[in-house]
């Protein structure tokens, strides 16, 4: 598998989103690179879900250049677009898993509408591994998402979103609502499956937790755009005041040491 | 970077060899899940990657499922195909799919019995729940200051003046099909000034009003069940509790009580307008001049049938509203549960409507009332 670290898996050239008389995004530019995970971070109502909406294709921007994999995403037909889409992998912020559906069947949903043709015993042994993979004890597979916890159904999720093994995976908010020892499982997992299948990971997150222990780079949402990206100590040496405050508050200060302490240990 | 996965096999020493070629991925697998599926086995195996272009975790989940089985060794993976084997490996614990299924018999006896034990519990459900109405009502009698004016008014907007329209529609069409179906028949006897008592009575003392029921539980009596479903998924209700509100107060009364007036009210109106449909219709077609017509309405259609469609119509708004807001406090789970919610209010509400109106007709009958 030839891996070039320099490819741009997610390209976002002058993007604006407009809702009704307020600007949400304007001249935003965006890098993601191959199998790298981005974390997005962002004030509330800096659209980072927007953002995301806009690359799968949820939210039509008003401006803009988008392209996944080198395809151009805006104004693509549904066919052609079908065939980037089976490449990703998303997981919503409350999991949106079908709640009519099992969890295994939930995992199954996307393998039945591409390929219609995989017989359902194999079919049944993919749910099966995804499951496990993703963290899910053996008997979760056949329960009902209402019968989950949330962390459940974040993980469950997970599973749905590599059911066809995708190169890209978008994830919003994961650890939100999670208890810390059910998030700091949950960032571990990321990175383990990041690894394992060489995924690249949009990650939207307010986690400072998450961003230190899991995220190659950072990119941070203000003033309408993407005003900074990098690692964090390069976005430590900006003097942007959002920046300075988001890293430097008391929480901030506190996940640094955290991850000093780990890194001594 | 095209063609399907495929596979050799030869027999090399003592060993069967197993060459797999082209991309390992869940969109080229092709038939070889079946293909492996029959692989001979006999002597000992051996699979050999390194002819493979690219894996995916299904790839090698087919891989490992068949060195599994046959106690194969792999050979020629390249470090992601070894990551990938290593990742199913420790994924490899069955998990089941679904929840286990009975046996039709039993499912048919537990589905008997499960609705019959719904049915029952549904019954004392809105038994107690007419109970705690009760309860609540009088608090608001002993404490009136209490009583939330801007919500009993605001559901009789929405319960009485926005439906105007369409019940007022339909009664008037209702008014014409009596109207000209009874002249069709009473023609046979030569008895076609008769239909204006068909109209007349039938109008106001049932159709209009029952017409008026079923089209207030499908409007209003829904919209309860899944206004207080959803606020009820999304823990309003319970929030409410903690605050001190009563649902009872706050949500269920106001509807109850303006539902319970305001159906006499639409009743009424009902019935007015099947009767000037009736009216146009002899007008244009038996040649009966209006005033005519409501002469003969006001002879025979007796008061007692006024009386009738007032005393059952509150009655009515009653069993509609009370069956909307308990079937939306009894929602659980998840957004399904709304729905199914809904239509039990709908037709609980229209069916303990048609079971009680004939109750009501035997024993006006029965009183006298003809």
């Amino acid at each position: 598998m030839a891996v070039s670290t320099d490819e741009n898996i997610i390209e976002v050239r002058s993007l604006k989103n407009v809702f009704g008389t307020q600007t949400v995004h304007e001249n935003l530019d965006l890098d993601v690179r191959r199998s790298e995970i981005l974390g997005v971070v962002g004030g509330s109502g800096t659209g980072k879900s927007v953002l995301m909406r806009s690359i799968i294709g949820l939210q039509s921007p008003a401006e803009g250049e988008i392209s996944v994999f080198g395809e151009p995403m805006i104004g693509r037909d549904e066919n052609e677009a079908k065939d980037v889409r089976r490449r990703w992998g998303i997981l919503f912020q409350g999991a949106a898993l079908f709640s009519t559906l099992t969890v295994a069947e939930n995992v199954q949903v996307p393998i039945r509408e591409y390929f219609p043709k995989v017989d359902q015993k194999l079919m049944d042994e993919i749910a099966s591994y995804k499951i496990v993979m993703s963290g899910l004890p053996a008997e979760a597979g056949p329960k009902f998402p209402s019968e989950l916890s949330g962390g459940m159904k974040k993980r469950a999720g997970i599973a749905r979103a590599l059911a066809l093994d995708p190169e890209l995976l978008f994830l919003d908010e994961p650890t939100a609502g999670l208890d810390p020892i059910g998030a700091a499982a949950f960032d571990q997992l990321i990175k383990e499956l990041q690894a394992a299948l060489g995924l690249t990971v949009f990650l939207i997150t307010h986690d400072l937790d998450t961003l230190y222990a899991i995220c190659d780079r950072v990119a941070v949402l203000a003033d309408r755009k993407v005003v900074a990206i990098g690692t964090i100590p390069e976005l430590l040496a900006l003097d942007h005041p959002w920046i300075q405050e988001y890293f430097r508050g008391p929480r901030g200060r506190a996940a640094e040491t955290a991850v000093r302490e780990n890194a001594e240990a | 970077m095209t063609g399907t996965a495929d596979f050799s096999e030869s027999v090399e020493g003592d060993r069967h060899v197993l060459r797999f070629t082209g991309p390992m991925t869940l969109a080229r697998i092709g038939t070889l899940p079946d293909r492996l599926d029959n692989v001979a086995n006999g002597r000992r195996m051996t699979l050999d990657l390194s002819g493979v272009e690219r894996m995916d975790t299904v790839g090698a989940w087919l891989v490992y499922r068949l060195a599994r089985k046959t106690e194969a060794q792999v050979t020629g993976a390249d470090p992601h195909m070894e990551t990938l084997l290593d990742q199913v490996a420790q994924a490899d614990h069955p998990v089941k799919v679904r929840p286990d299924r009975t046996p039709p018999f039993y499912r048919v006896l537990g589905q008997i019995g499960g609705s019959t034990a719904v049915a029952i519990r549904t019954l004392g459900g809105l038994v107690g729940f007419f109970g705690a109405l009760l309860i609540s009502a009088w608090g608001l009698i002993k404490h009136p200051r209490r009583f939330r004016l801007n919500a009993v008014t605001q559901q009789f907007e929405v319960i009485g003046i926005h439906s105007l329209g369409i019940v007022g529609l339909m009664s008037f069409l209702v008014g014409i099909v009596i109207a000209q179906q009874g002249a069709v028949q009473l023609a046979q006897f030569g008895a076609e000034v008769f239909t204006v008592n068909l109209i007349g009575r039938s109008a106001v003392k049932e159709l209009g009003l029952l017409m008026t029921a079923i089209m207030v539980a499908g409007r209003s009596g829904s919209a309860f069940a899944a206004q207080i479903g959803s606020m009820k998924l999304a823990e309003e209700v319970d929030a409410m509790r903690t605050i001190g509100v009563s649902p009872m107060e706050a949500l269920v009364l106001p509807r109850v009580l303006a539902t319970v007036l305001m159906m006499p009210l639409l009743g009424f109106y009902a019935a007015l307008l099947a009767i000037v449909g009736g009216g146009i219709f002899t007008w244009l077609s038996l040649d009966i001049p209006p005033v005519t017509f409501v002469q003969r309405i006001r002879e025979v259609v007796p008061m007692t049938d006024l009386w009738q469609m007032l005393i059952k119509a509150p009655v009515f708004g009653l069993i509609i509203a009370m069956a909307g807001c308990f079937q939306g406090m009894q929602v659980e789970g998840n957004a399904e549960a709304v729905g199914l919610r809904t239509t039990s209010a709908v037709v609980q509400g229209i069916f303990l409507v048609i079971v009680l109106d004939a109750f009501f007709a035997v024993f006006f009958t029965s009183i006298g009332w003809l």
